[in-house]
This record gives structure tokens, sequence and C-alpha cells, in this order.
């Protein structure tokens, strides 16, 4: 019953709240006439009556706010008072409102976004089950010096792994595949991008089919009958979502596959271009399935409850370690290591997200010191009011109150625009951030308004609490007396602000040299010599299948013929092939040994990246010929043993020596086949972000399937490339018309593609430390000027008793330089380690580069001083009589 | 000062300040009477003794209001003029009567030692 009453009152006192105040006036107003018409009865004149009922009343407006205090929703009335209040001067002073609001929109807006995508890529658990108790478990060489120490698993390692070691609950591997997928009935082919997963490796992650099953391991075997799972995507893409394609055939590489399962459509592990699955084995002939040195699978490994990742992965090293002692003459690793699953799926993009996290927070933070500095400069000039109203009995938890009220404003206000800003910075990022693992995972939810919101109100207290309680602390007299007369008056607070100012530079520093190093080493990505033409040049990727060219003579007559009716296409000044151009990545790699040298003294043992080549690719793509000679017609089919090989080669293993007319032991998965060296071309990167390796290059007019079966085309054209590929595509489709191409690409776009990530975040952080330097030069600005005012009229007494006036402008520019140079020192030994930190993602910078260093720090010297000056030259330029009429 | 005014000035505290529900509760337990009335009752009852002032009568009927153990009506008085009318609800009689028991024992209490020591 209580409770109902109260409720009742709760709501009246919510909604008539106008009309209760009505009626406590009224009320008292009452007591006041009852009181008069008592005094009027002890025989006073009705104005004595009124003047003794007043004064014995006490003062009505009192009574009347202590009475309203014992209400229902009493702190709400106080909070929209106080908001009300806070919005009033926050309009008075648009200017200053209006900045503050970007600057923390700007700020929250970029690390809400940062924050999203690192949950969802970085943080967020993999989609599967248990997945903290997968690890990914590689092949390590002791000795290698090359890459991260992860090596691609060997097929037949793998299987022993498995069936000999306990430690884990089960293993399964998979490996990146490439099929030209076609229909029975001749529909158009596609070249698809595949993966092969060994049986168990959907059982393994948890991943149910959506329509028929998973591999048997009877099908996971080298003479397996030909099944395939689709992707989602591909199951609605090509064949409509239509369930009964389920049990249908299709055709991959001209072999028939039987459709035996779709995969759901979350399921985008490796990753989401992987259109259809195979059987692991299915992908091998049953000799390399058997070998220990060809390398290129992924191995996945569910943990078992009771035995630690490291206890596992032991037993699987010792095991590879009788491998490696059994296949001495062939490239087997002697030990085995593992990562969990998620730091192998983020890999590539965990430091870049980490620093640009990083960079944001920075940013926020320089935001927050620039807003609460502006703040304190307006507490600054209110001293009086604030002092004047403490003395009138403002308590100071109220005036504090008050304070925050306008940062917590600015801080929701700038929050929620910000928050709209990071929804759409957000997608926009997702969406351009080239390779972004798990990119369709990343959305605007819950905790990531919970993380807004708390750091709305972090940086409101951040901003608001240091200003507001350093103007309310002090008694009247003290604020009252220390007019703008004083000289030395308010050097608390200009340490307070210079100390802000300090931290600001040294951040900014921070994040200059940050963002000098990162763009640095993009421009190095960008103008990095490919060693070949790279302007005007089409590539146009076609791979033949090796059930129908299954003879050497078919392979070349397909080639062959392509490159004549291509070379006969209007605009085009050459065209050439090569199994993988320059720039497009590793691909294949080759051990070798040579027997006219010394074998190696390690265990490792020499290998180098192999292509095939047409003979007129080195002259069509302008790669020099430096020694010997290129390939003729002559080197055909069988007469197929030359060899040429890159300047890095030569200079490697040759050292001096003229390697023409000496011989390489290749081995071609089992067999060792020797070859004779005919000349030395200049050096290509296979990736621009990686240094040059050693490189072989075959005849691709051997026409050996499988080695010379899948090629580039690369055209020099005399127009725009791209208008190309269309007469390229149907010269192919004229000589085989279910043959896709693929990888249509100029030179430029591949070059544009290995180099959009350090793009992206390089000038993503170059943005972030601009703002900042921004922000710094404008904070360096706002504590001068406010300097500068207060002392107006101590320097307008120094000119009158005859103080120069360039010693003012010294004096001051001293003032305003002293905190930027206390935090450039402490910027730069901060941006030393952050640029150690960052190694990783650096090319052709040192951590210490003195350009960007000294680039960095002028950049915001300038900036420095081009804020300073304003505010000195003002100073300089006051008038005695002028500054001191003004009191 | 808050409260019940005596002829000394003390400082507020939460005997004097409980002490004022109670006189107001018992004060209107008999028949609703307006802020005035409880005020003069309140005064006359203890020989002038207790004053009640203005500044803690109101907040105190508020308070007492808001927490549901009196409730308002507007009604007129004796000389024909509006007035706010405060009475005991359910919930303020049960409160009236625990807070009699515990002034009885407070006060028993203080006799005890004010008398034996």
């Amino acid at each position: 019953m209580r409770w109902f009453q109260r409720i009742q009152i709760a709501m009246r006192m919510l909604f008539q709240r106008q009309s209760e105040a009505a009626r406590l006036n009224d009320e008292l107003q009452f007591h006041l006439e009852q009181q008069v018409s008592e005094n009027i009865s002890r025989g006073l004149t009705p104005d004595e009556a009124r003047t003794a009922a007043l004064r014995s009343f006490g003062n009505p407006g009192v009574i009347r706010d202590q009475a309203r205090s014992t209400w229902n929703w009493n702190w709400l009335e106080i909070l929209l008072r106080d908001v009300r209040y806070g919005m009033r001067t926050l309009m008075r002073s648009p200017g200053f409102t209006l900045i503050s609001v970007v600057v923390l929109m700007l700020g929250i807006g970029a690390t809400t976004s940062l924050f999203t995508i690192v949950r969802a890529v970085l943080l967020k658990p993999l989609p599967f089950a248990d997945s903290d108790k997968l690890v990914m478990v590689y092949e390590h060489f002791r000795d290698s010096t090359d890459g991260d120490g992860f090596n691609v698993v060997a097929a037949a390692d793998f299987v022993d792994w498995r069936r000999q070691t306990h430690g884990f609950e089960d293993m399964a591997a998979w490996r990146g595949y490439g099929f030209d997928l076609t229909g029975i009935h001749g529909e158009l082919p596609e070249a698809v991008l595949a993966a092969a997963g060994s049986s168990n490796l959907f059982s393994l992650l948890g991943v149910q089919p959506v329509l028929g099953r998973h591999f048997t391991p009877a099908e996971d075997q080298p003479e397996g009958n030909h099944v395939a799972m689709l992707s989602w995507n591909l199951f609605q893409r090509r064949f409509a979502g239509d369930a009964s394609i389920v049990g249908k055939q299709i055709h991959l590489d001209s072999d028939s596959y039987t459709i035996v399962g779709v995969l759901p459509g979350w399921f985008t592990y490796p990753d989401a271009k992987i259109q259809l699955w195979v059987p692991y084995a299915q992908t091998f002939t049953p000799e390399v399935y058997a070998m220990h040195g060809s390398h290129g699978s992924h191995v996945v490994a569910r943990l078992r409850l009771d035995v630690s990742a490291e206890a596992a992965t032991k037993e699987v090293g010792a095991l590879q370690y009788q491998i490696h002692l059994a296949h001495a003459s062939e490239p087997v690793a002697e030990d085995a290591v593992y990562r969990p699953m998620i730091d192998d799926v983020v890999q590539d993009v965990k430091t870049p997200l980490i620093v640009l996290l990083c960079a944001v927070g920075c940013m926020l933070l320089i935001a927050c010191l620039n807003v609460s500095n502006l703040l304190v400069a307006r507490a600054a000039s209110r001293r009086k009011e604030v002092a004047v109203r403490g003395a009138l009995g403002g308590s100071r938890v109220a005036l504090i109150r008050e304070q925050m009220t306008e940062s917590i404003l600015i801080c929701i206000a700038g929050g929620s625009l910000g928050l709209l800003l990071s929804v759409l910075a957000t997608r926009w990022l997702a969406s351009h951030w080239r390779n972004l693992p798990r990119a369709e995972s990343i959305q605007v939810d819950g905790s990531v308004l919970a993380f807004t919101i708390g750091l709305v109100v972090l940086t409101a207290l951040l901003a608001g609490l240091v200003p507001a309680i350093s103007s309310t602390g002090e008694g009247v007299l003290t604020a009252l007396q220390e007019s703008s007369r004083s000289i030395e008056g308010s050097a608390s607070r200009a340490w307070l602000r210079k100390t802000m100012l300090t931290a600001e530079i040294a951040l900014t520093v921070i994040l200059l040299v940050s963002a000098g190093l990162l763009f640095k080493s993009f421009l190095h990505l960008r103008t990095a010599d490919l060693g070949c033409v790279t302007d005007n040049v089409l590539t146009v990727k076609y791979g033949l299948p090796e059930k129908q060219y299954d003879t050497r003579e078919k392979v070349v007559a397909f080639h062959e013929s392509l490159l004549e009716r291509v070379r006969r296409i209007p605009g085009v000044r050459g065209a050439a092939l090569i199994s993988t151009p320059p720039g497009e990545g590793y691909e294949n790699d080759s051990v070798f040994t040579i027997p006219e040298r010394p074998a190696p003294a390690t265990t490792i043992q020499n290998d180098a990246i192999t292509r095939t080549i047409d003979p007129t690719y080195f002259s069509v793509m302008q790669i020099p010929l430096i020694r010997g000679r290129f390939f003729t017609d002559h080197e055909r089919l069988t007469n197929d043993h030359y060899v040429i090989i890159s300047k890095k080669f030569a200079d490697q293993y040759f050292a001096g020596d003229n390697p023409i007319g000496r011989h390489v032991y290749v081995a071609w998965n089992v067999k060792k086949e020797n070859y004779e060296i005919i000349g030395v071309v200049g050096d290509t990167l296979y990736d621009v972000a990686e240094s040059v390796k050693a490189t072989m290059y075959f005849p691709i007019l051997s026409g050996i399937p499988d080695r010379t079966s899948g090629s580039t085309i690369v055209v020099r054209a005399a127009v725009d490339p791209l208008t190309l590929s269309i007469p390229i595509q149907q010269q192919v489709a004229a000589l085989d018309p279910t043959m896709p191409v693929y990888s249509v690409l100029t030179m430029q776009q591949i070059l544009g593609r290995t180099t959009a990530s350090q793009n992206l975040s390089a000038t993503l952080l170059l943005v972030f430390a601009g703002v900042s330097l921004l922000l710094a030069g404008v904070g360096l600005y706002g504590v001068l000027s406010y300097l500068v005012t207060q002392r107006v009229s101590e320097i307008g007494i120094r000119i009158a008793l005859g103080a120069q006036r360039s010693e003012v402008l010294r004096i001051v520019l001293l003032d305003g330089l002293r905190p930027v140079a206390l935090g450039l020192a402490i910027g730069v030994a901060g941006g030393a380690t952050a640029g150690n930190l960052i190694r990783s993602i650096l090319y052709g910078t040192s951590p210490f580069d003195p350009v960007v260093l000294f680039a960095m720090l002028g950049c915001l010297l300038l900036t420095a001083v081009v804020a300073c000056t304003v505010p000195a030259l003002r100073a300089s330029r006051i008038e005695p009589m002028v500054a001191l009429r003004s009191e | 000062m808050e409260g019940v005014d005596s002829h000394s000035m003390g400082k507020p505290s939460d005997l004097v300040q409980g002490t004022l529900d109670l006189l107001i509760l018992k004060t209107i337990s008999l028949e609703p009477k307006h802020g005035w009335a409880i005020a003069k009752r309140i005064q006359q009852i203890s020989n002038e003794v207790l004053q009640v002032q203005q500044g803690s009568l109101y907040p105190a009927l508020h308070r007492l209001e808001q927490q549901g153990w009196i409730d308002a009506q507007w009604s007129e008085t004796e000389t024909g003029r509006k007035a706010k009318f405060y009475a005991l609800t359910v919930a303020g009689r049960a409160q009236l009567d625990r807070e009699l028991e515990s002034w009885s024992r407070l006060s028993n209490a203080i006799n005890l030692v004010v008398e034996v020591v």
C-alpha cells in the first residue's frame, strides 16, 4: 500500500512539479497570513503586523528551497538546472564550445573506430568450438635466419605427426589451391581460389556443413574419389542456393568432382576468398604426398585438456628430428613450433592495429589536455565570479559540479558525434583495409557502446576535474585581491598549464616520429625498384588443366599460339610469359646443389625462387642481361636442361667466379636434375617489402605439365594496358573456351596492392599526428596568450620604465618555448622507444632515422615558434598607457 | 539551527531532527491540521518551551509527505481560506507507533543515566 502511495507521490512530483511549487508558495503565504492576523489581534497596526510577521518568518526563499530539497526528483531538478546553466555558459562562447566538441569528436570517434576493429580482429575469439584450445603447428629450421621461423609443413610430416604423436587431441592440415571451375554443360569458366583440407579439419574446428557432409577418411587419399564442398558464397552465387546441387557433379580443372556438402556462410577460414574445398591428400600425387621435403601446408591442432601446448609440440619436435635424420639429403626441418591459432590469423595486422590504437589513444589524450587547458583559461577569467559565489554561500562541491557539468556536456556532445563518426569510419576502414582478417566480424555493438560511454566519462573527468578543482580551491580574499595588477599572481595555475603543455608536446613528438617513420617506409616501398619495367604493363594469369594438357607438346603449343595471337593485337608492343611476375609473391622455390662448389656448412640447404619463362621475357620486361645469353627457341621440349640465374644468385653462390657453363642440381620433388647455367640477369623483387632473393629461371618451352602449366602473360602496351584485357581474354577463349583467366592486373596495381596496407596505416598515422600537431599548436598559443593577458599591466610598467620591446618579445618567447623544449626532450626519448617497438613494420628505415627525426622535430619547432610569436608580438606592442588605464 | 527550538541555540542533530517528526506525527494523529496549526499546537502543549521554526517545519512536512507517512488535502479553514491540511496515513500511524516506542526507550534510558549518576 505504502509503495503504491509513494509511487503516486513520485509521479505527481515529477509531472505536476509546477503546480506543487505554486501550492508550496500558497502554503507559506497562508502561514504568513496567519502570523499577520495573530499580530493584529495582539494590537499591532496592519503594517507593523506585516513587518513583524516577515521578520519572524525568516527568508521565504530559503524556506521554500529547503522544503523543495526534500521533494522527490530533487536530484533531477539540480541536474537539469546544472545542465541549463552549463548550456547557457557554453552558448556564450560558441567558438570555444565548437572547437572543444570537434576536437573531442575526432578523438573519441577515432578511438572508438580503432577499438571496434581491434576488438573484432584481435580480441574476439575465433568462431570455432573452444577456439582457445586451437594452435597452429609449424616446422622449424634451427639454423634458418629467413622469415619468422614458422615454416609450412610437408604433407608426409603431417601424416607422421598425426599417426605417431599423441600430445594433441587431433591434428588437421590444409593448403591453398586453385581450380578452373566449369559446369558439365559448358557454362562460363571461372578460376576459383580453393583450399584442400584433411577429412578431420571441419570436425576439429567444430564446423558442421549446412547441407550434406564432410569428407571421409577414404576420400582423403591421393587416389580417393573426387569430391568437393562448396563455400556458402559460391553456393549462393553460382548455384543460386539450390540445395539439390549436393550429389551432383562439377568440373574442376576438367576433372569431374561430386559435391558432398555446403559450408556455412560464417565460415571464412583461412579467408573469405576461398570458394570451395577438396580433400587434402587428393591435391598431391602419391609420391609428393610421401615427401618430407616439399613444404606447403598449415597444420591446425586441438589441445588435449591434460597436455600443454609446449609438451605436445615437444613430442612433435622430437619426432620431426627423427624424420630430419632419416632424410638428411632433403630440406627437412629439425624441430616443430606452435602458436595460438588466433595469433596465426592476425599476425600481419596485429602490430599495425596496436600502433594505430596507441596513436589514437595519444591523440585523444592530447585532445583532453587541450580541452582541459582551454577550460583552465576560462576558469581563470571567471575567478572573481567563482570567488564571490563561494563567499555568498555556494559550496565548493556545487561549484565544482557546475564546472564539471560544462566539461561533461562538451564530452557528451563530442562523444555522441564521435560515435556517429566512428560508425562511418569503421565501415570505411573495414572495407578499405586490404586483407584485414576477420573484417566480416567488425560491427558496432553493445560493448563498443559501453567503451564509448566509458571513454566519454574518462575524458570528462580528465578534461574537467583538474580545472574545476584548481579554480575553486582558493580563498575569496586572495582571488579578489589578486587582480591582474599582481605580477606573479597565477604562478601555480600557469605551472599546471605548462605541465599539461609539456605532456602534449611530448605525446605529439612521439606521434610525429612514429608517423614519419611509417611514412618513410611507405615511400621506400612505393619507390622501390622492382628491377623491371612497370609502366603500361598488363598481367593476365591462366592455368592449363593437366588432364587436358597432359603432354609437353600440347602445353608448348598452347603457350606459343597464345603468345603469337596476343602479339598481333593492335597496341601490344611486346608479350612474354612467366610463371609469376615480379612483385606478385614468393610462390615456388627449390633446393639445389652446385657440383662445382663446396656443400654448405650448415644443415640449411641452398634454395632459390624458381620461375619458368619464355625466351622473350627479359627483353620485354627490360631486365638486363649481365652475362651469357637469354633462352632461344631451341631450349624446348626435352632439350630443356638450361637455367638462367639472377645476379643475387651469382653473387651468393659463385662469389666473383664466372658462373656461365657451371651446373646446378635442382631437386624437383623427388628427382634431381642437372642444369647448365647459360646466363645471368638483373635482380627483380618478388615482393616490394622483402629483400632480393636468389632466383633461377627455367624455359617454359620445356612444356613439362604441372611445372609449366600455370603461367602469366605479361604485355607491354603502347596504349592504356587495361584496354587490352578483353582482347587478350578473347584470344585465350579462342584457343580454349573452357579456360578462364584471372588476376588481370597492371604492374602498377600489383605494386599498389602490396603497399596498400602500409599506405593506409602510414596515412592514418600521419593524419593523427597532424591533428595532434595542430592541437599542440593551438594549446601553446592559448596558454601563451593567456599568460600575456595576465601580465599586460606588468609588461606595461616595464615598458614605461624603459624596457626594450625586443627584450619583452624575448622574455615571452622564452617563456613559451621552455615547456616546448622540455616536451621535445621527453618526446624524442619516447619516439625512439616507439620507433623501436614498431621496428617490425618498418622497411628500409631505422627507428633512429635522422632525416625523419629532424624533419619531424623541425615541423614541431616551427609550429611552436609560430604559436608563440603571435602572443609575444602582441606583448611587445603593448602601449603602457593603455595597459595601465585598462585596470 | 534547525528542528525544534528550545531556549537554547544548538547544533542540528539526528536526535532533534527525529523528534520533530515524532512531534508532527503525534500532533496530527487526532485530526488533520495545517502547518500553522501544527506549530501553534506544539508550542501550546509544551507550554511555549518548544518553538517550531518555519524553516524546519515545512521541510519536515514535505519530507514526511514524500515518504508517504502523511497525506495533504486542501480544505477550507474556519475563516473560509483554503489551506493545506496534513493527515496521518495508515503507514504514518505505524511509523508514529515506532517513533513513540523508540522515543520512550530513549527517554527512559536518558532518565536512568541522569537519575543514577
